[in-house]
């Protein structure tokens, strides 16, 4: 599988923001490793691209690559959802590791 | 000191949309947010585009479109038949549309907490960007599809609102209604805009649609009250027809002009009132429109120009029966002293006839105006929707000084009146019956005039012939009571002559 690219657009240094990136580097840690590469937008300062994206909700992660895009919005505290939005497959060992 | 005089004086900004500024007196309130609430095909998307396209028009405003339902690319071929140019004004720089309409095929999901902050970053940008004064939001039901969770919309909402009242933008959010009559608005949005509520509808009303607006509050500040019926014309948009609110401040003239009948002025006390309505009734085939015609050709002898709008008679027939009494009204057509507008009720609405007449009427200029006859245009429509129209044009027709014979039809032979007479008579100034007796087995013909405004006019019933050189009024019939009623009764002459003699 190739490498994953992720954008994440957040409104500002909010504890919801701060939230969202250290979830989401927890998964992609965990599940694909090296393989991903990760922007993050703040809409404040770039609105213009989350204009271009029509990005509605912040946080939004936007998966980009590989095909198909897919948006998940919220701060990915939901890790299943997440998982099922990138296309991947919680193996066993990560199941039983949120269970905790 | 500044909340004073918010208090005292709610500024209010021009909206362009013609009549509305009327009924709002003023406009929308300034840098506030309007709900506009209406069910499906309310014209609620054309409002706030024309709340915006006549910003850039008449005050050169910039302005931004917030889309949550179509596509811009939709709304720029939507609205181009309104004469509202988006693309061009995109280029210019006065527009900027902000696209939150869903895209087919995108899923989208859940996962923990979030916020619309990319949204209000988005709306601020564009505001920020051109300088907008003015701001649209159609419609925000959409939103409610994308986000699930429609606690967190309407606090977003809340917040938006907010924003855009710092930023000083008067702005318009458009929600659906299930209902003509009930709920504001679905998902409970009027909760976070309760400052300034607009409805509009489109009643189905005896087979007829009828499209009205409300303005239900303006909180601080004056407003019309009730539904204003209003239209939507290709390549002007809204036109909202300020019926009740019409003021009665037409001048009143005391010049006279003649009806082109010599005897029928002598009637009136000499002549029609140069500024006034007339009405006048009668059965069908009772002379209401050789009436009409000798009015114009009157007019016409006396190098007047009249306007004859015709709903019952096509233009030939007309040519036909003006001909029938000697008038030619092609010669007088290209002399310019008449213009003939024939067209079918039912062609359009109620109200679309009222603009188009009223557009002829500015067009062409006329010091006569005719209609033949008004009670045709009943049939297209409501008797509260008719009575709006005949009050519309009355008015309109006397601000513009210019005299207007109209008429009505009776639905009987005998006696009666009309539902147009009912409607309008207190409207009109004078009211001129036409009606048939019945005498010794023979029809003959009586006419009255019944009301004069401001005038002495002959109290009695005449008799009158019609023939080739067009309508002769003669003797009052004296012997006969009841003509009206439509139960003549013929008392021998002795006994006239000694009712006279005792008073």
């Amino acid at each position: 599988m190739g490498k994953y690219t992720l954008k994440l657009y957040v409104t500002g240094q909010t504890p919801r923001s701060q939230r969202a990136i250290a979830n989401l580097k927890e998964i992609c840690a965990k599940e694909i490793e090296n393989k991903w590469e990760l922007m993050v937008i703040d809409v404040l300062e770039n609105p213009q691209l989350a204009e271009n994206e029509k990005i509605i909700a912040t946080p939004t992660l936007v998966k980009e690559l590989p095909a198909p895009i897919r948006r998940i919005i919220g701060d990915l505290s939901d890790q299943e959802k997440v998982l099922l939005g990138l296309d991947l497959f919680p193996n066993e060992k990560n199941r039983s590791s949120k269970g905790e | 000191m500044e909340k004073t005089q918010q208090i005292n004086t709610m500024i209010k900004l021009e909206t362009g949309i013609p009549g509305f500024d009327f009924i709002s007196q003023g406009g929308l309130p300034m840098g506030r947010t309007t709900l506009i609430a209406g069910t499906s095909g309310s014209a609620k998307t054309v409002f706030a585009t024309q709340f915006l396209a006549e910003g850039i028009v008449r005050f050169d405003d910039s302005v931004v479109f917030v889309t949550f339902e179509e596509s811009p690319k939709d709304i720029r071929k939507n609205m181009i038949g309104f004469g509202w140019d988006i693309q061009k004004w995109e280029d210019e720089g006065k527009w900027t549309f902000v696209d939150v309409s869903p895209e087919p095929g995108m899923e989208t999901l859940e996962s923990g907490s979030y916020d619309l902050g990319a949204l209000l970053a988005r709306i601020e940008h564009a505001i920020n960007k051109v300088n907008a004064k003015r701001l649209s939001m159609d419609s925000i039901g959409a939103i409610f599809s994308q986000i699930t969770d429609s606690s967190i919309v309407r606090s977003e909402l809340f917040r938006i609102v907010f924003a855009l009242k710092e930023l000083g933008v008067t702005a318009i959010l458009t929600a659906e209604r299930t209902q003509e009559y009930g709920d504001i608005a679905r998902y409970g949005v009027e909760e976070f805009v309760t400052d300034n509520v607009i409805v509009v509808r489109n009643v189905l009303e005896q087979e007829k649609r009828r499209r009205t607006i409300e303005i239900l509050k303006f909180r601080g500040t004056m407003h019309q009250k009730g539904e204003y019926p209003f239209t939507i014309i290709p390549g002007e948009g809204i036109i909202i027809i300020p019926l009740s609110a019409i003021e009665l401040k037409q001048k009143s003239s005391i010049l006279r002009i003649s009806s082109g009948n010599a005897e029928m002025d002598k009637m009136c006390g000499g002549g029609f009132f140069r500024d006034s309505i007339i009405l006048v009734s009668g059965a069908t085939g009772n002379g209401k429109t050789l009436m009409v015609t000798e009015f114009i050709n009157g007019g016409a002898k006396n190098d007047e120009r009249c306007l004859l709008f015709a709903f019952e008679e096509s233009r030939e027939q007309l040519l036909r029966n003006a001909s029938g009494w000697g008038v030619d009204y092609e010669k007088l057509e290209e002399e310019n002293k008449l213009k003939i507008v024939a067209v079918y009720p039912e062609v359009a609405g109620l109200e679309d006839h009222l603009i188009i007449m009223k557009k002829e009427i500015d067009k062409f200029k006329p010091t006569r105006v005719a209609i033949d006859s008004l009670s045709a245009l009943e049939r297209v429509s409501s008797i509260r929707g008719f009575r709006e129209f005949v009050i519309g044009l009355t008015s309109f027709v006397k601000h513009k000084e210019v005299v207007g014979l109209f008429t009505a039809t009776t639905p009987t032979l005998l006696g009666g009146t009309s539902v147009t007479e009912a409607h309008i008579s207190t409207i009109t100034d004078s009211i001129i019956l036409l009606r048939y007796v019945e005498m010794f087995g023979e029809m003959h013909r009586g006419i009255t005039v019944l009301k004069m405004r401001g005038s002495m006019h002959d109290k009695d019933i005449r008799e009158y012939t019609i023939d080739g050189a067009g309508m002769h009024i003669g003797k009052p019939f004296r012997n006969i009571s009841g003509i009206l009623s439509g139960n003549p009764m013929i008392s021998a002459a002795s006994e006239v002559d000694r009712i006279k003699d005792l008073f």
